[in-house]
């Protein structure tokens, strides 16, 4: 079994920093690494009709438009920097999403960013890399 | 790759911005006496479909009309078919609804819970709170017993509706879907025989003539009407600014309506979608409160229920006449066997149709059993129930009642009010648009023809005092159950067939189940 290492992106700047920190990291063990990159969607949602009818052409233009916009770029950039990276675009709740599909990949370690965020802020909004060192079942590398 | 309905979207949001200004003008035809030409124009006509649809046959007394023995019977027939699937199936459709069965790598789509949400703001609505005061007065507290009868069968109606929806759906390339019941009666009964298939089309064409009046009527009209007269009610009852100015609230609705629909401004109908569950939690949970400050009286309650249902005092037709208020209240309320839910459930994506069938029962159960369920409680409870209302008056009622209790209530239940009318016209334009392109193709044309049509009636709804076309209308919304239930028993075996072999799927594990909250997503 390969192994795998997880990153989890955003296009913010503290995500790149988290992407150089795996880029390197995976190139040295030599692991496959997955980018990761989750868009904000709640399975439990109130919608119109048509936003109902329009859903799948929807998620189909978000996901086309996350691959070509956001991971692509990164992952043909560290392809030839010699890694063995690959993107992976899903829905949900961040944190959640991303620690489920660290089950589903059996990942060796789930690297993310972290925005550094007011206390306050944090408290009342959460953050992804908090919730994810909570609830992960995999060892989790925060990248200030 | 390119998205056609998108840029359809956009380009009618342009030319829809401009038709809203139309309205503008509109109040001009609103006023000066053309509301009673238009009544006497359509009178006849609408006599004669409502005295058609509403026909009926003397039971002990009462008149009973024979679209309620249809709908009632329907819901018997296919409870008994499907051996009771609306109690057997109601933990699994929980967990379907939670999200227990829903792919991780399938999210972003429509979920269970969002299509049975979207289905639920179109039926929740004037029904819970105007018809079940209504039926209470006129039937006696037992009429709450028959409601919750009649809500309990209705839930087999709508798990075969919506099975149905979503197996005969359309999808189109660029990815969005259109089901209902247009879709299923034609090629459901086409696939079953070629003898079937021109019955099919008649019934499909019915039912999208008669969905489009629904959708103008009981889907529009009378829920601009009523949310109007409720909110006269609270500024001040006759003296109220507003009490002859329906025409302007009747256009601020149409504008906000339009700006959703026309104008393609998600955001309205969003926070609308939002707000509307939140009012409807409000409204449950105040409810609540009454009957629980009032506990020592629910036993009573109950039993009055119980004794009433079957041997009330004081009710024109007996026993008989309560079942009616409680059998048609119902039927108004959770629309179980008409057809409208099957629309929005469609969209949900699934490759097990039977699935959004078992999703569905929660609609009448949540609409009927729960919601009304609690109205009927807080109104005998408080004692507040009058014999001799006259049927319009329902939200006046339940407000009376309520406030009998908590003093400011009113001003929160037309606030409810007017935003479950809103959110029910958002759904019932949606439904009489697809009836409507079903029977004139899809193009912007008749589009945005339909709709600006429909913002039409929202103005005359709330400006005019059109009995017979608010009678008319109600008959289109239970006609669309003729051809919807008919074509339904000639497709019982196909959902029989869905429904086993997913039941045995189910019954030996063979579901794959993606539990635990990481993994909900």
């Amino acid at each position: 079994m390969t192994q795998v290492l997880l990153v989890g992106t955003d296009c913010s700047d503290c995500s790149h920093r988290a992407v150089d920190y795996a880029a390197k990291w995976a190139k040295f063990a030599n692991l496959h690494l997955y980018i990761v990159h989750i868009i904000q969607w709640s399975p439990f949602t109130f919608n119109t009709p048509q936003e109902n009818e329009e859903r799948h052409m929807r998620r189909e233009a978000e996901l086309e438009r996350a691959h070509s916009e956001i991971l692509d770029p990164i992952v043909a950039d560290l392809r030839s920097k010699g890694v063995d990276a690959e993107g992976v675009v899903r829905h949900g709740h961040p944190a959640e999403t991303l620690s489920a599909l660290a089950n589903e990949l059996d990942a060796t370690n789930i690297i993310i960013g972290r925005k550094g965020e007011s206390l306050i802020k944090t408290k009342l909004f959460g953050s992804v890399a908090s919730t994810l060192v909570q609830i992960s079942d995999h060892p989790v590398t925060v990248i200030p | 790759m390119k998205y056609p309905a998108l840029e359809l979207h956009m380009s009618i949001r342009k030319s829809g911005l401009a038709l809203l200004g139309l309205l503008i003008s509109m109040p001009v035809f609103a006023e000066g006496g053309i509301d009673a030409k238009i009544n006497e124009a359509i009178e006849p006509f609408a006599d004669a479909v409502a005295s058609f649809v509403f026909a009926s046959f003397p039971l002990a007394g009462v008149p009973f009309p024979f679209v309620l023995v249809w709908l009632i019977a329907g819901a018997t027939i296919f409870t008994f078919y499907f051996r009771f699937i609306n109690l057997r199936a109601f933990r699994h459709g929980f967990q379907l609804v939670r999200g227990d069965y829903s792919d991780p790598t399938a999210a972003g789509e429509v979920t269970h819970f969002q299509a049975l949400a979207t289905a639920l703001s179109g039926t929740v609505g004037l029904g819970n709170i105007a018809g079940v005061a209504v039926a209470v007065s006129l039937g006696g507290p037992g009429a709450t017993f028959w409601m919750i009868l009649a809500g309990l069968l209705g839930m087999s109606s709508k798990f075969v509706e919506c099975t149905l929806g979503v197996k005969y759906r359309n999808e189109y390339t660029d990815g969005t879907v259109s089901g209902g019941p247009m879709y299923y009666l034609s090629k459901g009964l086409a696939e079953r025989s070629d003898k079937l298939k021109s019955l099919g089309k008649v019934l499909a064409v019915l039912f999208a003539i008669f969905c489009i009046g629904g959708s103008f009527g009981g889907g529009n009209m009378f829920q601009a009407n009523q949310s109007f007269k409720q909110v006269v009610a609270v500024t001040g009852g006759d003296v109220s600014w507003l009490a002859d100015k329906g025409w302007l609230f009747g256009l601020v609705i149409a504008a906000l309506v339009g700006l959703v629909i026309i104008g393609g401004i998600q955001g309205i109908a969003r926070v609308t979608s939002k707000i509307v569950p939140f009012m409807a939690v409000v409204y449950v949970t105040t409810g609540l409160f009454i009957i629980l400050s009032n506990f020592s009286e629910v036993p009573a309650a109950f039993a009055a229920i119980v004794n009433g249902a079957f041997s009330p005092e004081g009710v024109a037709g007996g026993m008989v006449g309560v079942l009616f208020q409680g059998f048609k209240r119902a039927a108004f309320s959770n629309e179980a066997g008409v057809g409208s839910a099957a629309i929005a459930h469609s969209a949900v994506r699934t490759n097990r149709p039977v699935t959004e069938g078992f999703v569905a029962l929660y609609e009448p159960f949540v609409d009927t059993v729960v919601v009304c369920t609690i109205t009927a409680l807080v109104i005998i409870i408080t004692g507040t129930l009058d014999p001799g209302v006259d049927p319009s008056q329902g939200v006046a009622l339940t407000s009376s009642a309520f406030e009998s209790s908590i003093s400011w209530f009113p001003w929160i239940l037309t606030l409810a009010v007017v935003l479950f009318a809103f959110s029910t016209m958002i759904s019932w334009s949606y439904y009489g648009l697809k009836a409507w392109t079903y029977l004139f193709g899809e193009s912007m044309i008749t589009d945005i023809v339909y709709k600006v049509m429909f913002l039409f009636f929202v103005v005359v709804g709330s400006s005019m005092e059109l009995g017979s076309v608010i009678d008319f209308s109600d008959a289109m919304i239970f006609a669309m159950a003729f051809p919807n239930m008919l074509g339904i028993y000639f497709l019982l075996p196909v959902v029989k067939k869905e429904l086993n072999e997913y039941w045995a799927d189910y019954k030996a594990g063979r579901l794959q189940k993606f539990g635990g909250a990481a993994n909900r997503t």
